[in-house]
Parts: C-alpha cells; sequence; structure tokens
C-alpha cells in the first residue's frame, strides 16, 4: 500500500510541476511511514519541504498555494494531529470558493493516515472521516487496498477540490496488484469487492478488510456476504450500495469511527428510506465503542469492530 | 510622488470614508446585516500600502475589509451590493462585510477569522517561490491577530524559507474590546518579528506617506531578497469595533484627540500646503465622491436579491477526476461548474443626482430612482456578466 501511495505522488510529480508536498518529515527522515520515501532526492526542496511541527501552518501553505494554482500535498503525520489544523480545512479550504462566489479554488490534497494504529492509546487512535465527511467543500476519500489507493490518489491531486486523503496505519503494509500501466480511479466511485446474495456489508477503509475476513467465516456457514465499499464518503456513490441491498434485501454498515453520528448513520438512512420496500430487516452497524481508544491491547481489540462483530450483525439481520 | 497621483490618494481615502458611511447608514436602516467593520480612521494604511503595489502583486486581508478591495480598485457598486445581500455583489452574495475577493486584482480577500489567513499568506508566498517569479504578497490583519498561534506559525516559516510576504499589523489598539495593554506581553507589536529574525518597523499608520514608505521598502525587500517584512501601523478606529460595539471601553476624550490627526485631514492639508491644491479642489472631489456613492446606492436599488437555485453553486468545481453521475444527486455537485466565476467589469457610473437633490430613499424593493438613465441597467449588466463565466 505504502509503495503504491509513494507511485502515485512521484508520478504526478513528474507529470505536472505544480505538485508539490510538504509536512513534517517527508523529506530528509523520508517519511515517518515512509510513505514520501525518495521524493526528496528526486524532486528537491521546494517540492519536498520539511516543515516545523506547525499543523496549522503546513494546511495554511497548501491552501494558499492552491489559490495562486499550485497542486500541494500536505501530509499530515497522522490525522490526529489534523485537529490542530480544523480551521484551515474547515473554514479555509472548504469555504473560500463559496464565499467568494466561485471566484477562488482550492486544489489541494490533505493525506495521512487515520483510525486506530496500534495501541498508541486515544490522542493517537481516532477515525476522522465523519468529521471531514460533515462538511460541504471537501472531498472525502478512503481507500481500502493499493489498487484503490494509487487510482485515487491520483485522481485526488488532479482534481481541483480540496480532498481529505485518508489512509489507514495498518493497511500500509497490505500487499495487493496495482496496475503497470497508467491509471486513475475517479473519486465518487464504489466498488463492490465481494459479491454476495444474501446480505450487503457496506464498509470502508480497515473495516472494509474486516469486513472481507467476516464475508470468509460467513462462507463457512454457508452465508454469502456482499461487501461493498464506498471508497468516497463525500461525494457518496450510494447507487451500488442501493442496487445491492435490493439484491439481498439486508444490510450491515461497518465503520471504524464512533456511533454516535458516525457516517455509517448516513448510510443508513439513506438505506432505509430508498430501500424500505426491499429490506427484510433493520439496518445493524458495526462502530467502534463509544469510548476514547484504550491503551492495553486487550482493550483495543474490543473496542474496534472485529470480524467476529460483523459475522454477530450479519446473523442478527438474518435472524439467525 | 507627482501631484496628481496625491490628489488621486486623497480621493482613495474619501472614498473609503463616505463608503464606510452610507454603510453605517444602511446598516441602521437595516439594509446591511450580520456584522460590519468599519474602516474609518485606518485609511491611510490600506491606500498608502496599495499604491506601491504592483497590478501583479497579491493581498489577503482580515473581515475589516471593505478599505483594501476599494484601494485596490474594486467597483464600489460590486461591494455595496454584496453587503446589501445582492446577487451583483461581488461575492453573489455569499459573503457579506467580511469577504471582499476581487481575484482579478489578486485580492484574496478578507477573512473571518482572527489570524486565519496569515498562513494563507505564507502559502501564497511560497507559491510565488515555487513559480519563481517576482510577486510579493500583502498580509494585513489587526493587533489581536499576533496572540493567536497562526501568527507565529506562519512568521516561522516565512522567515525560514525565505518567503515574499509583507505582513502588516493595523494596530488600532483595540483587539474588540481587550486593549493591547491587556492582551499583548509585548506592547511594540513590532517587536515580535525580533523571535524570527524578521525585518521589522513601525511606522505611523495615520501618516499615508509614512505608510507608503515602510511598505514600499518592505515589498523591496521581498521582491529582492525574497524576505518578509513585519510592519506596525500605528492607527485608531473612531467606530467601534462593529456596528453593535457601543465603546465603552475608551473615553470619548481618547477618540476625540485621536481625529485631530485624522489621515484624510493631514492629507488634505498636505496637498493644500505642497502640491498647490485648494480647499476648493478638495470640496470638489468630496461633491463627486458622494454623488459616486448616490449612483452606488441606485445600482444597489436594481439589483435582484439572488436566485435560490444560487445558493447550490460555487461549492465545488466539476471535475473529471468526480464520478459525476454519483455526485450530482447532490445539487451542490449539480451546480458545479468548471471555471471560476470573476466579478464583471459594469460599465461607468451613470450621472447620478447632485446629493442636495437626492430623493428620500426608496424601499429596497422598488426600481431605480427617478432620474436614473432608462439606458442599460448596470445591475443587469452585472447579472449578466457573473452569470456568464470568468477567464
Amino acid at each position: 500500500m505504502r509503495d503504491a501511495l509513494n507511485q502515485a505522488m512521484k508520478e504526478e510529480m513528474a507529470r505536472d510541476p505544480s505538485v508539490f508536498i510538504l509536512g513534517e518529515e517527508v523529506g530528509a527522515y523520508q517519511g515517518a511511514y515512509k510513505v514520501t520515501q525518495g521524493l526528496l532526492a528526486q524532486f528537491g526542496e521546494w517540492r519536498v519541504r520539511d516543515t516545523p511541527i506547525a499543523e496549522e501552518v503546513i494546511a495554511g501553505v497548501a491552501v494558499g498555494a492552491a489559490f495562486i494554482g499550485l497542486r500541494p500535498i500536505a501530509e499530515m503525520m497522522t490525522f490526529n494531529f489534523s485537529l490542530l489544523a480544523l480551521d484551515m480545512i474547515i473554514n479555509h479550504a472548504a469555504k473560500y470558493r463559496y464565499m467568494s462566489g466561485g471566484q477562488v479554488r482550492c486544489p489541494m490534497v490533505m493525506r495521512g493516515p487515520s483510525g486506530a494504529a496500534a495501541q498508541v492509546a486515544a490522542q493517537h487512535s481516532q477515525a476522522f472521516e465523519s468529521i471531514y465527511a460533515h462538511v460541504p467543500g471537501l472531498v472525502v476519500a478512503m481507500p481500502a487496498t493499493p489498487k484503490d489507493a494509487k487510482g485515487m490518489l491520483k485522481s485526488a491531486i488532479r482534481d481541483d477540490n480540496p480532498v481529505i486523503f485518508l489512509e489507514n496505519e495498518v493497511l500500509y503494509n497490505l500487499k495487493g496488484e496495482v496496475p503497470e500501466a497508467e491509471y486513475h480511479i475517479p473519486l465518487g466511485l464504489a466498488e463492490v469487492k465481494r459479491p454476495g446474495r444474501d446480505v450487503t456489508i457496506v464498509a470502508w477503509s480497515r473495516s472494509c478488510i474486516t469486513a472481507l475476513a467476516a464475508a470468509t467465516k460467513l462462507a463457512e456457514e454457508g452465508i454469502e456476504a456482499e461487501v461493498v465499499d464506498p471508497r468516497t464518503l463525500r461525494p457518496l456513490d450510494e447507487d451500488v450500495i442501493f442496487d445491492s441491498v435490493r439484491r439481498t434485501n439486508r444490510c450491515v454498515v461497518a465503520e471504524e469511527g464512533w456511533r454516535m453520528a458516525g457516517f455509517g448513520a448516513e448510510i443508513s438512512d439513506r438505506v432505509q428510506r430508498a430501500c424500505f420496500d426491499e429490506l427484510d430487516a433493520p439496518v445493524v452497524r458495526v462502530t467502534a465503542e463509544d469510548v476514547p481508544m484504550p491503551y492495553a491491547k486487550t482493550l483495543e481489540k474490543a473496542y474496534l469492530p472485529q470480524p467476529e462483530k460483523i459475522v454477530d450483525a450479519v446473523r442478527q439481520v438474518m435472524y439467525r | 510622488m507627482i501631484r496628481e497621483e496625491a490628489f488621486a490618494l486623497y480621493r482613495q481615502m474619501l472614498l473609503i470614508r463616505r463608503f464606510e458611511e452610507r454603510c453605517a447608514q444602511l446598516y441602521v436602516e437595516g439594509r446591511i446585516g450580520g456584522f460590519l467593520h468599519l474602516y474609518i480612521g485606518q485609511e491611510a494604511v490600506g491606500v498608502g500600502a496599495m499604491s506601491v503595489m504592483r497590478p501583479d502583486d497579491y493581498l489577503i486581508a482580515y473581515y475589516r475589509d471593505h478599505g483594501y478591495a476599494l484601494a485596490r480598485g474594486a467597483d464600489p457598486r460590486l461591494l455595496l451590493a454584496e453587503l446589501c445581500g445582492k446577487f451583483t455583489g461581488i461575492s453573489r452574495g455569499k459573503g457579506g462585510s467580511m469577504h471582499f475577493y476581487d481575484v482579478p486584482r489578486g485580492n484574496f480577500g478578507g477573512d473571518g477569522i482572527v489570524g486565519g489567513h496569515l498562513p494563507l499568506a505564507a502559502g501564497i508566498g511560497y507559491g510565488i517561490r515555487l513559480k519563481d517569479t517576482d510577486q510579493v504578497c500583502l498580509c494585513f490583519f489587526g493587533d489581536g491577530a499576533v496572540n493567536e498561534g497562526a501568527f507565529h506559525e506562519s512568521l516561522n516559516v516565512s522567515a525560514l524559507w525565505d518567503l515574499p510576504v509583507v505582513y502588516i499589523i493595523e494596530n488600532n489598539r483595540y483587539g474588540m474590546g481587550t486593549s493591547i495593554d491587556r492582551a499583548s506581553s509585548v506592547k511594540d507589536l513590532y517587536q515580535r518579528a525580533s523571535a524570527y529574525g524578521i525585518p521589522r518597523r513601525e511606522v505611523n499608520g495615520m501618516d499615508l506617506l509614512a505608510v507608503r514608505t515602510a511598505v514600499a521598502e518592505a515589498i523591496e525587500r521581498a521582491r529582492t531578497d525574497k524576505r518578509p517584512t513585519l510592519l506596525e501601523a500605528e492607527t485608531y478606529r473612531y467606530r467601534g469595533h462593529s456596528m453593535s460595539d457601543p465603546g465603552k471601553y475608551r473615553t470619548k476624550e481618547e477618540v476625540e484627540e485621536m481625529m485631530k490627526s485624522d489621515p484624510i485631514l493631514l492629507w488634505g492639508k498636505r496637498l493644500i500646503e505642497q502640491e498647490r491644491f485648494s480647499q476648493a479642489d478638495l470640496d470638489a472631489v468630496d461633491k463627486e465622491v458622494l454623488a459616486q456613492m448616490e449612483a452606488t446606492v441606485a445600482f444597489v436599488e436594481s439589483s435582484p436579491d439572488p436566485p435560490p437555485e444560487s445558493m447550490y453553486e460555487d461549492v465545488y468545481v466539476r471535475s473529471p477526476y468526480i464520478n459525476m453521475k454519483a455526485a450530482e444527486k447532490d445539487p451542490a455537485w449539480r451546480s458545479a461548474i468548471k471555471e471560476d466565476r470573476m466579478p464583471p467589469t459594469l460599465p461607468p457610473p451613470t450621472a447620478a443626482p447632485a446629493p442636495e437633490a437626492r430623493p428620500a430613499a426608496p424601499p429596497a424593493e422598488s426600481k431605480p430612482a427617478a432620474g436614473a438613465p432608462a439606458a442599460p441597467n448596470p445591475a443587469e449588466a452585472a447579472v449578466q456578466a457573473t452569470a456568464k463565466v470568468g477567464s
């Protein structure tokens, strides 16, 4: 996964001189998670800019440079630190086009890992998609596989809107096929990651991988789950979800964020309204527990959506 | 400075003053809503600074932003229309008083968050360096902003990376109602630049020439040496922080004392004493500016409110990298266009009735005042121009 992200940036930077990267440890250190490895040597310090630990100005420099036609990629070492840049993202990147009556555009990407890591406790382990997806003016992308990561990051860099590109630290080592030839995957395009006839599981990013594991277990019981990965939360490709639910008549939504006002509630709301007649059971949500992330390994495991929790939710919607 | 330019700058300051006075009146009449922060008393800073900028330079400012837009050459009709929430407004009625953007003139607007635009100024500076041009960015903010974290983060990286940004504190002594004595551990705000090794200077913000000189020097440093500067312009606002502020935290005497060094008064005196203008010249230009304001109000009165569907416009840019089939279920995506929308250039204002003969202000819905020309309505022209897509 990290190579796929690296390739996407390298190729886009070679293609377009207006693309540049800035963030903490993106250059000389080669990236805190090695996603930007080798880019400094290839493109030089003005296009791969190591910054001080100052998230507000990292985001603000990206926004300002985007206003005058650059295509910045601001790396957040982890999205936990993007809380220090929220004003830049929500009040500036997302709103200037609107407040200016369409005079300004902000073609930037903010990317980095979001979601739980491994035993780093509450301030370093949280899912941010529900917060960013709430904001009009932003695009929110969350790839689950290396192929999606590369193709979607290329789209994010070329797109003229501010894109919040949420990666996942645990998925950085995930292996997968990536096409040799040049390609990109449009944002706002969902994908059925596993076909199935009995139940639809909607899940993205790491939860999608968890859902695929759950689907394998369910298959052993004779239940064929269809796993739908929206890949982008804003804009949301709801038709692929609805089409699936209309075939399976049952729906589970799994996410790594908190339950209260989580993005899964938005999907659940849309599915119940659009597919009311076709549903054989209420939509069931699997989420993180509604507490800050605990440190202890056992508690961390209990906190997160696990394949078993998704399997239980599927049994629930199938009345088994 | 040549004589004609000195006079033109007088007119600019006067236009800002009369514009702001008219705004205050329209606010009281309920025709302008929201927050209204007037620039009265501070005119020399914006006008002086803008007078030494190049047309291709950038500026970004805070919410007390009417003066910058006017000094940079925005059409006052588009600005007042914005204030009155009209579709002909410079931001199509979506920004209001605090958000005057004029991108064709390099104006990235008024930012509503104290200190929130300083990181953006650094970003514009970074972009200039990457593009390798000799442009500069001017960044205006109030004394309240220097206590925000964004100020420190922005100055630090501007010094660290040699960014061509001129940071200008307009020190009007009060961050809303809190005096700098109660808000800043260091009273000479420009001295804060020493923490970042940035050239710094204090300047009398009531003196147009002093502002011009100091800003010109800072711009030159940015353009040639790619070095940022922190300027502190000592100025004063005569009105409250916004229209809802009666200003009870300061004395009447203090305000009156400061009004003695009024920038327009001082510059007018100089025009008479050193540039061979007469009081009659100054009176004539005032009359002309007042007439321009009448034409401006007439334009606004004949301007339409934004159509409801315009609410969904200008959220996103239409893009081949978005799956539009899915996105278009959202009206904001459906309304997205590929291009940017630049403010229109209006036909010159037609002669308005002299201020003395001004009829009572008609209600907002009514047609233009009697005497307004039947010729092409500039407001209609503006709507057509904004409906068309800019470059």
